[in-house]
Parts: C-alpha cells; sequence; structure tokens
C-alpha cells in the first residue's frame, strides 16, 4: 500500500474530475447536505472503488459523473467536457436491475447501442445480425446464452443484475459507473462476476467508478480506493491497491488482503459512529 | 375445459338467456310490437332491411372511424405535450375538463352551422367526445413513468425525444390502449348523436325516422347493428392490445416457462 501521489498515475490523462464538488438537497431549513466539498481525480483506466457508510453520498457522486445530478457547487469534468455523455461513451449499471419490462432481455441490452454514436446510425441494419451476435456474446459470457428472448419478469434477481452487467458494456463504453451491481447477489455469483469484469477491464482498460459495500469486492477489483465518512460524504481516505493482476479469489484470503479488509473496515466503523458529530456541524 | 372456453360460453350463454327472457316476456304480457318488439320480429326485420340498412352502416362506420383517427391523432399529440410538461399539465387541464363536460348534444347545431349538414358534424362530434379519455390517459402514463427508467436512458446521453420515444410511449401504451376501447365506443356514440340531429344519411338518421314512422322493429334492429359494431370493434383493440401490451398483463395469462 503506497499514498496515490507517489505511484505517479496522475500522469496519465485525467478522466473523471470533481473540483470543490458539493450536493444539497432542498434548499433554507430543510437542506439536506449529500456530499460535502469533494476534490477527486482519477486518470484514464483506473479502476477506482468508492466504499463507505450506507448514505454517505458514493452513488451521489455516480450520478453526478453521468450527468444525472447537477453539483449544487463546483464543477465535474469528465472526459474534458462538464456534460459527461457528450463527451465519451458511459455504460451505466445501477443497484436496481432497471430492465425496460417491454423489451426481451436482447433487447434490454441492445438498448445502449440504439442511443449511443456511433452505433445509433448503424442500429437498423444491425439489429438483427452484428449488434444481436454481440448481445448473445455478453450473455454467454454471464451464463444467460439462452435467456436471450425472455422478458425481464421471466428472470430471477441474480438473473437480472448479470444482464444488467451486459447493458452497462455493450457498447465498449471508456468509462463504467457501477453502483453495487453485485449487490443482490449470492457470494459465488458475485465471485464469478468479479473474475469476468476484471478480465474485461484487462481487456479494454475502461475508466471504472464502482460504488460497493463489499470490502472484498473493493479490494479484488480495484487499483485504487476511496473510503467516505458519513453523510455528508467527504473522502477519508485515498489509497492504491497493488495486488498482482490477475487477481484470483485465493488471494482475498492471504494476510495482505486480509488487513486491507480490516484497515478499510475501521475506517468505516470510525466513520460510522462520528455520523452524528458530522451532522450536527 | 380450459378457463378460456368456459368463460367464453357462460358469456354465450348469458346473451342467449337475455335475448330468451326477453322473447319470454314479449308472448307472455302481449305486449305491443309498437313499445317492445320481440326479438325475433327485429332480427327478421334486420335481415330483411339489411340491404337497405348496408350503405347506412358504412357511412356510420366511416364517420366513426375518421374522427376516432383524428381523435386518437389529437389525443396522443395533447397527452404527450401535457405529460411530457409539468407546466402544460397545470394550465393546459382546466380548458379540457371544461371543454369536455359540455354536452356534445349542444355542440352539433353549432357543427352544422359551421359546416352544414352531412358527414363532417358527425367525424367532428365524434373527435371531440372521444379525445379526451385518450389526453388524460396518455398524459398519465407519461407523468408516471419511474424516473430510474429514464435514468438508464439518460446515463447514456439520450435526448429528451430518445427517452420519450424508448421509454415514456412504450410504457404508456397499457394506458393508450385502455383509453382506445373507451374512446372507439365513444366516438360511435358522437358521430349517431350528430347522424340524429342533421344528416340524411347513416344508421342514427335511421333510427330518427323510423321512429317517427312508429317503425320500432327497425329503431330496434339499428340499435342491433350499433351494439354489434361496438363489440367488434372493441374485440378489434383489445386483440391489438394483447399483443402490442402483453408484459403489462402478464399476470392474467401468460405463465413463466
Amino acid at each position: 500500500m503506497q499514498d496515490i501521489a507517489a505511484t505517479g498515475t496522475r500522469r496519465r490523462p485525467t478522466a473523471i474530475e470533481l473540483s470543490a464538488t458539493s450536493v444539497t438537497f432542498g434548499r433554507g431549513p430543510a437542506a439536506t447536505p449529500a456530499l460535502a466539498e469533494t476534490n477527486l481525480s482519477i486518470p484514464d483506466g483506473e479502476f477506482l472503488a468508492l466504499v463507505g457508510p450506507s448514505g454517505c453520498g458514493k452513488s451521489t457522486i455516480l450520478k453526478l459523473v453521468s450527468n444525472l445530478l447537477r453539483p449544487t457547487t463546483g464543477v465535474v469534468i469528465v472526459g474534458g467536457r462538464e456534460v459527461a455523455a457528450k463527451a465519451l461513451r458511459i455504460g451505466m449499471a445501477f443497484q436496481n436491475p432497471t430492465m425496460l419490462p417491454w423489451l426481451t432481455i436482447e433487447r434490454n441490452i441492445m438498448l445502449p447501442l440504439k442511443i449511443v454514436e456511433p452505433f445509433r446510425s448503424e442500429y437498423r441494419q444491425k439489429r438483427k445480425g452484428e449488434f444481436r451476435d454481440k448481445a448473445y456474446a455478453l450473455l454467454a459470457q454471464v451464463g444467460l446464452k439462452d435467456f436471450g428472448n425472455k422478458y425481464p419478469w421471466q428472470l430471477s434477481g441474480g438473473m437480472l443484475q448479470r444482464a444488467n452487467l451486459c447493458r452497462a458494456l455493450i457498447h465498449e463504453p471508456r468509462m463504467l459507473l457501477l453502483d453495487e451491481p453485485f449487490g443482490a447477489l449470492d457470494q459465488f455469483t458475485k465471485e464469478e462476476l468479479w473474475s469476468i469484469l476484471q478480465s474485461l477491464w484487462l481487456q479494454h482498460k475502461p475508466t471504472v467508478l464502482l460504488v460497493t459495500h463489499d470490502l472484498r469486492e473493493a479490494g479484488f477489483l480495484a487499483s485504487r480506493i476511496c473510503v467516505m465518512s458519513a453523510r455528508p460524504g467527504r473522502i477519508l481516505d485515498d489509497s492504491a491497491v497493488d495486488f498482482p493482476r490477475p487477481r484470483t479469489i485465493p488471494m482475498t484470503f492471504e494476510p495482505d488482503f486480509v488487513a486491507l479488509n480490516q484497515r478499510l473496515r475501521d475506517l468505516i466503523v470510525n466513520a460510522r459512529s462520528n455520523a452524528p458529530a458530522t451532522q450536527e456541524a | 375445459m380450459n378457463l378460456g372456453l368456459r368463460q367464453k360460453l357462460w358469456s354465450f350463454g348469458l346473451i342467449v338467456a337475455f335475448f330468451a327472457g326477453w322473447q319470454l316476456f314479449c308472448i307472455i304480457s302481449g305486449m305491443s310490437d309498437l313499445i317492445l318488439p320481440r326479438p325475433t320480429d327485429v332480427l327478421a326485420t334486420l335481415i330483411a332491411r339489411f340491404p337497405v340498412l348496408w350503405p347506412h352502416i358504412i357511412q356510420t362506420l366511416s364517420t366513426t372511424m375518421a374522427g376516432f383517427a383524428l381523435g386518437v391523432g389529437l389525443g396522443v399529440v395533447l397527452g404527450a405535450v401535457i405529460g411530457v410538461s409539468k407546466v402544460a399539465y397545470d394550465t393546459a387541464y382546466p380548458l379540457l375538463v371544461g371543454f369536455s363536460s359540455i354536452p356534445k348534444v349542444a355542440v352539433v347545431p353549432i357543427f352544422v352551422l359551421w359546416f352544414g349538414s352531412g358527414s363532417v358534424p358527425a367525424i367532428l362530434t365524434a373527435l371531440s367526445i372521444c379525445f379526451f379519455p385518450i389526453v388524460v390517459n396518455i398524459a398519465t402514463g407519461l407523468a408516471t413513468t419511474e424516473p430510474e427508467l429514464e435514468d438508464v436512458l439518460k446515463a447514456l446521453g439520450a435526448s429528451k425525444l430518445d427517452i420519450l420515444w424508448n421509454v415514456g410511449l412504450p410504457r404508456t401504451m397499457p394506458f393508450f390502449f385502455a383509453s382506445l376501447k373507451v374512446a372507439v365506443s365513444y366516438a360511435f356514440v358522437g358521430a349517431v348523436l350528430a347522424e340524429t340531429v342533421a344528416s340524411n344519411r347513416g344508421i342514427g338518421n335511421v333510427m330518427m325516422s323510423a321512429s317517427s314512422n312508429f317503425n320500432v322493429p327497425l329503431v330496434f334492429a339499428c340499435l342491433f347493428i350499433l351494439a354489434i359494431l361496438g363489440v367488434a370493434l372493441y374485440v378489434i383493440f383489445s386483440l391489438i392490445e394483447a399483443r402490442v401490451t402483453g408484459w403489462a398483463t402478464r399476470k392474467n395469462d401468460l405463465v413463466a416457462t
């Protein structure tokens, strides 16, 4: 473990830059600060995990980056522009696998291709051929090859989470925003998908911003972990994770890895117990 | 015997029982033809006069469908505007409710005054009576679309139009078809209403002249025709609905395989 400034990763171009960014919901006496003034810079191709107690503003950061939310103060620069999706292709998977109920899984997964250039202009010609093959290749990778023509309600929660991941990946995004994408899965499926995600990241090196509650998940996947405080969120700790890649599940039981988990856990426990104090401030 | 077939038999049985009861009532009470004709008489009249009635049926059906089509077009556009924009929702609703509260019988003479008697008032009356449920349903469907569904596209940088086209409108389809089934029968009411007031063609007009001649079986024959047409259109839209919005009614008929 070493400090991020010492690793020299900052020489790579910056993919995401939050400067003096804060978010407050509501106005006046009813205002709830969700994110305290935050500075965060994520270089291109980094896999960053955000961990912290519930309601600490992790998802708020994701929404800022994906332009679903505007900052109350400060700016969010993504790919050199203020409007993220215009600057580069973003893949996003939410906590709930929000599949459109009127489309089959296959069509749901192909949705980004229908919206995002350069696929958009070719969608009509290729949706029955090349794009469909693309969707099925991804589905096969997560073990859903036979479920492309099913409707979302015909799949279990875990299957939907996997389909959700396919949808986030199909348009070969340069940036992946993942909000607890494996939250509702059992341990074994989770570990399987971690490995899939890791190999995809090693292949294409997109910038990944992963919000998670699972410290093992963060340690296994991320190249850098930020720990956030309780609401209103601040970044308490920012450290690089330099276990060799590709990482394996057995590695997560080795002393170094367990020590990392322990350290992160202590930070979050502290952040939780300090929560009332920060709320009064 | 499966459930669907049993249901169909029951509803068929109910129809038969209704007409049998009617027939029996007429025979037992010795009711005059001038007050309540027997169903068999009505049917006989219907068959005997069918060649004469046919052009009127076509007339009524075409004005109804023209009014309905225009009503759907207007309803969808207005509903989309009102459903998407909060401002439009708040400003336009009072006017719409006010307009829809006006009894359409009162409006027909105005249409006749403007466009003369004939097909145009019938089409306009059908339109004005059937577009309101469509507006309300489209607007409700769009306004209640889950923001999470929209976020999926927003995060991809989709435009407002993309979101409307890929999320808002498909999501609204069940509401839309529910309103279509209501609207198509409303359109019938509107067209026939206008024909009874000011037209020399159409089922409504035939009914008016038949009742002034005390040809009560013919009046009833016309009512039968309207009922049959209404049911036929309802069935057609139900079938289209089942195809397009099956995803929304899966609890009733589809079972996960």
